[in-house]
């Protein structure tokens, strides 16, 4: 099924009824999917097999992602926040492409061979302009929806593929069809490149709940428009919802219309969702656990489990409040051992599989789901007695900091080229204010080097999020025989110095 | 007829329209009001109508089932129609709703 479908039965069934705001303007569903088809027909009649999309948050989300379904060309949105170089390299990969860029990133991502670029205002005013017309739309059997570009273990980043068929069978097995009531609107501040930002447009879309855009996510500005939008959900990484209860705290602030707030997309710290509960009594949190390649969440912590959890003095259904609960009801989960066959027991720690009609597990030119359908997530954990799954961290040593994925191999790379740096390890190690920070473990040739200046280097070459803000000096690093890094030995003894 | 997944049907003698979700396990024919249901974008023949002994209605946004075959449907626009499965009356999918994580 195709996911476009979802907004035309909205627009079928609710025209009116206010779908998705932006800064300064909101749609209907009947709107949106009557632009949604304009956009289409315009975008049918250029060069280019897939819809790139490189831009803040906004309608023109929603109208581009549905836009390239009835056109059949795969969505492939692209963050923004890397560097200009890297930018251009995953235009050049898209390629044949059309690309629809915010005004002031259009100089950017000039003159790459193979995509014509579009403004956001452009392609907007192109979904209003009558004079498209969905006849003018080719039949289409196009089965992928969306391209997403994930951090890989190499740095490169890899195109995870969503088809139509999973992302579908996501919403269907978990959202009623327009069960949400009129008064809820769903605030999203996750960026339109995480599937977080893909999945709440289409699950938003078929509960009928209006989605309100944050542009880009700050406490104040989010807090400010919880309470003038009247938002009711929201979806926000650990990160986000640490420094939200900061400024609430600080303000006084209350946030008296939300009822539910999911988060997920990182390791949220439990002291910081300890204080949400304290300082949101009258709030339903959500935890949801899932991977780009699965098309969202997976596995949840619903809001009995939270108030279970934290009302229990048995230390056994307390600790679920670090878990990310249990595995959707549609879909099947197991731990098994490094072997990838064997399923382990509860209590005993292994990579985490999952197998369901969501789950892709599919890169380009890559299908990296098992025969039998079982899908390897890269992902450290284990299930408790009553299925409640704690996931340890990336198998793979991927840092996960405020929800941004950073490959300790890139920063490494930069690193090596240090004239004072003979080896170097990058790891993530906990933090409460991004769930992982960057620590980097240097062998110095000779004296060892000022911090700052190795800081300085780093942020030269990559971005600020990438500088590694704990530095430690060894004379060796731990390896295997193999001569791989033993990352994870490095990471246990540099969490006993803390 | 092949119902393939993701393939929109329509019914020939009211408004409903449906969407295969997941695909029988052999052949089958299917129908909404009594009269089978023709692929979307095609014209049907005129003069058929809604058989009352199958005018139960088909709600939007529900998932219909049939045992036998495996087909699953969802229902893409209400009708006055109720769906069949080779003759036999199809269900409704128990719906469980979780709550929204995105």
């Amino acid at each position: 099924m195709q996911t476009q479908l979802l907004l035309e039965m909205a627009a079928e069934a609710f025209s009116d009824r206010p779908g998705y705001a932006g800064t300064s303007e909101s749609l209907t569903y009947g709107e949106a999917f009557a632009r949604a088809k304009r956009g289409a027909a315009y975008l049918a009649g250029l060069h280019g097999d897939k819809l790139i999309y490189l831009g803040a948050n906004g309608c023109a989300l929603p109208l581009a992602l549905f836009a390239a379904g009835l056109c059949g060309k795969p969505f492939a949105p692209i963050n923004y926040r890397l560097a200009d170089a890297d930018l251009r390299k995953l235009f050049a990969r898209a390629a044949p492409a059309i690309a629809i860029v915010d005004a002031d990133m259009l100089a950017r991502v000039d003159g790459v061979d193979g995509v014509t670029l579009i403004s956001r205002n452009a392609f907007e005013a192109e979904c209003a302009d009558p004079a498209h017309q969905l006849a003018d739309l080719p039949a289409v059997e196009q089965d992928v929806a969306v391209l997403l570009f994930t951090s890989g273990t190499t740095g490169e980043p890899k195109a995870a593929v969503l088809r139509h068929g999973n992302l579908a069978s996501y919403v269907l097995s978990t959202v009623e069809f327009m069960a949400a009531d009129e008064s809820e609107a769903a605030l999203v501040s996750v960026p339109p490149y995480h599937i977080a930002g893909i999945s709440a447009v289409l699950t938003g879309t078929y509960s009928g709940r209006r989605i309100v855009y944050l542009q880009t996510f700050a406490p104040d500005t989010w807090v400010h428009v919880a309470q003038t939008e009247k938002i009711t959900h929201a979806m926000v990484v650990p990160t986000m919802l640490g420094r939200i209860l900061e400024h609430l705290e600080k303000t006084g602030l209350s946030l008296p219309a939300l009822r539910a707030l999911s988060y997920g997309g990182g390791r949220m710290p439990q002291s910081v969702i300890e204080r949400a509960i304290r300082l949101l009594p009258h709030v339903d949190f959500v935890n949801a656990y899932g991977l780009t390649e699965t098309s969202s969440t997976v596995a949840m912590l619903n809001p009995d489990d939270h108030r279970a959890a934290i009302a229990s003095d048995d230390p056994l259904v307390r600790r679920r409040l670090g878990s990310v609960g249990r595995v959707l009801p549609n879909l099947e989960l197991e731990i098994r051992s490094s072997d990838g066959l064997t399923v382990l027991p509860a209590g005993q720690s292994g990579e985490v599989y999952v197998r369901g009609a969501q789950v892709a597990g599919e890169y380009l030119h890559r299908k990296v789901l098992r025969d039998d359908g079982w899908f390897a997530t890269n992902d450290a954990g284990w299930l408790d007695e009553a299925g409640y799954l704690f996931v340890e961290g990336r198998l793979d040593d991927i840092i996960v900091r405020g929800g941004e994925n950073i490959s300790p191999g890139e920063v490494e790379d930069v690193l090596r080229l240090h004239p004072q740096v003979v080896d170097v390890a990058v790891l993530g190690l906990p933090d409460d204010q991004w769930g992982e920070r960057v620590a980097a473990v240097i062998v110095p040739n000779g004296a060892e080097p000022d911090v700052d200046e190795l800081a300085r280097w780093v942020k030269e070459r990559l971005r600020s999020t990438k500088t590694p803000e704990t530095w430690k000096f060894r004379s060796q690093l731990p390896y295997n025989d193999s001569g791989k890094l033993l990352r994870r030995i490095l990471r246990a003894e540099l969490a006993q110095e803390h | 007829m092949e119902f393939k997944p993701g393939s929109r049907w329509k019914s020939a003698v009211d408004s409903t329209e449906v969407v295969v979700v997941r695909a029988p396990n052999g052949a089958i024919t299917l129908e909404c009001g009594g009269a089978a249901m023709i692929p979307l974008g095609t014209t049907a023949i005129a003069g058929l109508s809604l058989s009352p002994a199958h005018s139960g209605g088909t709600a939007v946004g529900k998932r219909y089932v049939d045992a036998q075959s495996g087909i699953e449907l969802l229902a893409s626009k209400a009708g006055a129609g109720s769906l069949s499965v080779s003759g036999r009356a199809v269900t409704i999918k128990d719906a469980k709703p979780l709550p929204s994580s995105d």
